[in-house]
C-alpha cells in the first residue's frame, strides 16, 4: 500500500474508532451530553475524510460505487491481503 | 442487516514471518474464548434481552467482534499463506495442511474445531450478563498470552489493541448489568 493511502487509511480507521467507542458508551450513558457532542464532532470528520479517502482510492462499501466508469468494488483488493506496515 | 466495510478496524501488522505464532493465533479464530464465539454469543443473546437499551449493547458489541474476527484471519492468513508444506509440518501445522492446506478454519490452538457448546444462551439476562463479562475475561486473558509468545512488536501492537477492547466491553456489559438489576429491584419494591 503507498504511504499516502496508508496514512488517510489510518487516520479513517482511527476517527472510526474513536465513532465506535464513543457509541458503545453512550449506549450505556445516553443522556452524557459531552459525549453526544464529542460523537456529532467526530461524525463530521469521520464524514469529510471517509469521502476524501474513497473519492482518491475507491469505494469502502458497495453503496459507495456510484456515478464510476467500471465497477471497483470487486477489482480493488481486500483488507486481509493489504500490508499495514510502514 | 449489516453493511460491509472494505477496510479493517485496525491496521494489523505482522513483522516476521512467525509460521507458530499462526498455530496459536487461531484459538482466537475458533477457539473456546475466540471472536467468533463472541459475535456468535452476542448476537444471538441479543433477542432474549429485555429492553432495547440492552438489545443495543448486545448488538453493537456482538457487531465489533465481527471486526475483530478478520483482524485475527488477516494475522493468520499473512503468517501462513506463503508457508510450503514442508515449513507446515515443522511448526506442527501439518495436520492443518492435510485437512485444509493454506485456508483459514474454525480451530483452537491444538486443532480442535469449533463448537456451539463454548457459548450459552440462557434467556435471563443476568444469567447471561455473567457469562458475556467471563467470556471478555477470558479472552483478555488469552490476548495477554498470545502477547508472552511472540517478541514481534508489530504483532504485539495488534493483539495489544484486541486485549484493550476486551476490557472496554467488560465494562459495557457490567455497566448493563447495573442497569437490568437495578430495574428488576424496582419491579419487587410495593
Amino acid at each position: 500500500m503507498q504511504r499516502e493511502q496508508l496514512e488517510l487509511l489510518k487516520t479513517l480507521q482511527a476517527l472510526e474508532f474513536t465513532a465506535l467507542d464513543l457509541s458503545l458508551y453512550l449506549n450505556t450513558h445516553p443522556g452524557d451530553q459531552r459525549a453526544l457532542t464529542d460523537y456529532s464532532n467526530v461524525m463530521c470528520e469521520v464524514n469529510r475524510v471517509r469521502q476524501l479517502y474513497t473519492m482518491n482510492y475507491g469505494p469502502l462499501t458497495a453503496e459507495d460505487s456510484v456515478n464510476q466508469p467500471v465497477w471497483r468494488w470487486a477489482q480493488d483488493p481486500w483488507p486481509w491481503d493489504l500490508d499495514y506496515r510502514e | 442487516m449489516w453493511h460491509y466495510e472494505k477496510k479493517l478496524q485496525y491496521p494489523a501488522k505482522v513483522g516476521k514471518a512467525d509460521l507458530k505464532m499462526a498455530k496459536y493465533l487461531i484459538t482466537q479464530y475458533g477457539g473456546p474464548d475466540g471472536e467468533l464465539a463472541a459475535a456468535l454469543r452476542y448476537l444471538n443473546q441479543r433477542y432474549s434481552m429485555p429492553t432495547n437499551q440492552t438489545k443495543a449493547v448486545l448488538n453493537d458489541i456482538g457487531t465489533e467482534e465481527l471486526a475483530h474476527l478478520e483482524i485475527i484471519a488477516t494475522l493468520v492468513h499473512q503468517l501462513t499463506r506463503c508457508a510450503t508444506a514442508e515449513q507446515m509440518r515443522a511448526v506442527d501445522l501439518g495436520g492443518h495442511y492435510a485437512d485444509h492446506d493454506h485456508a483459514l478454519f474454525y480451530v483452537d490452538a491444538t486443532g480442535n474445531p469449533w463448537t456451539a457448546t463454548y457459548i450459552q444462551a440462557k434467556g435471563d439476562p443476568v444469567a447471561d450478563l455473567h457469562e458475556d463479562m467471563a467470556a471478555e475475561q477470558k479472552a483478555r486473558a488469552t490476548y495477554q498470552w498470545l502477547i508472552d509468545l511472540t517478541d514481534d512488536p508489530d504483532l504485539k501492537d495488534t493483539l495489544n489493541f484486541l486485549r484493550v477492547r476486551e476490557i472496554v466491553h467488560f465494562q459495557r456489559f457490567g455497566e448493563t448489568l447495573d442497569i437490568v438489576q437495578e430495574s428488576q429491584s424496582c419491579k419487587h419494591l410495593f
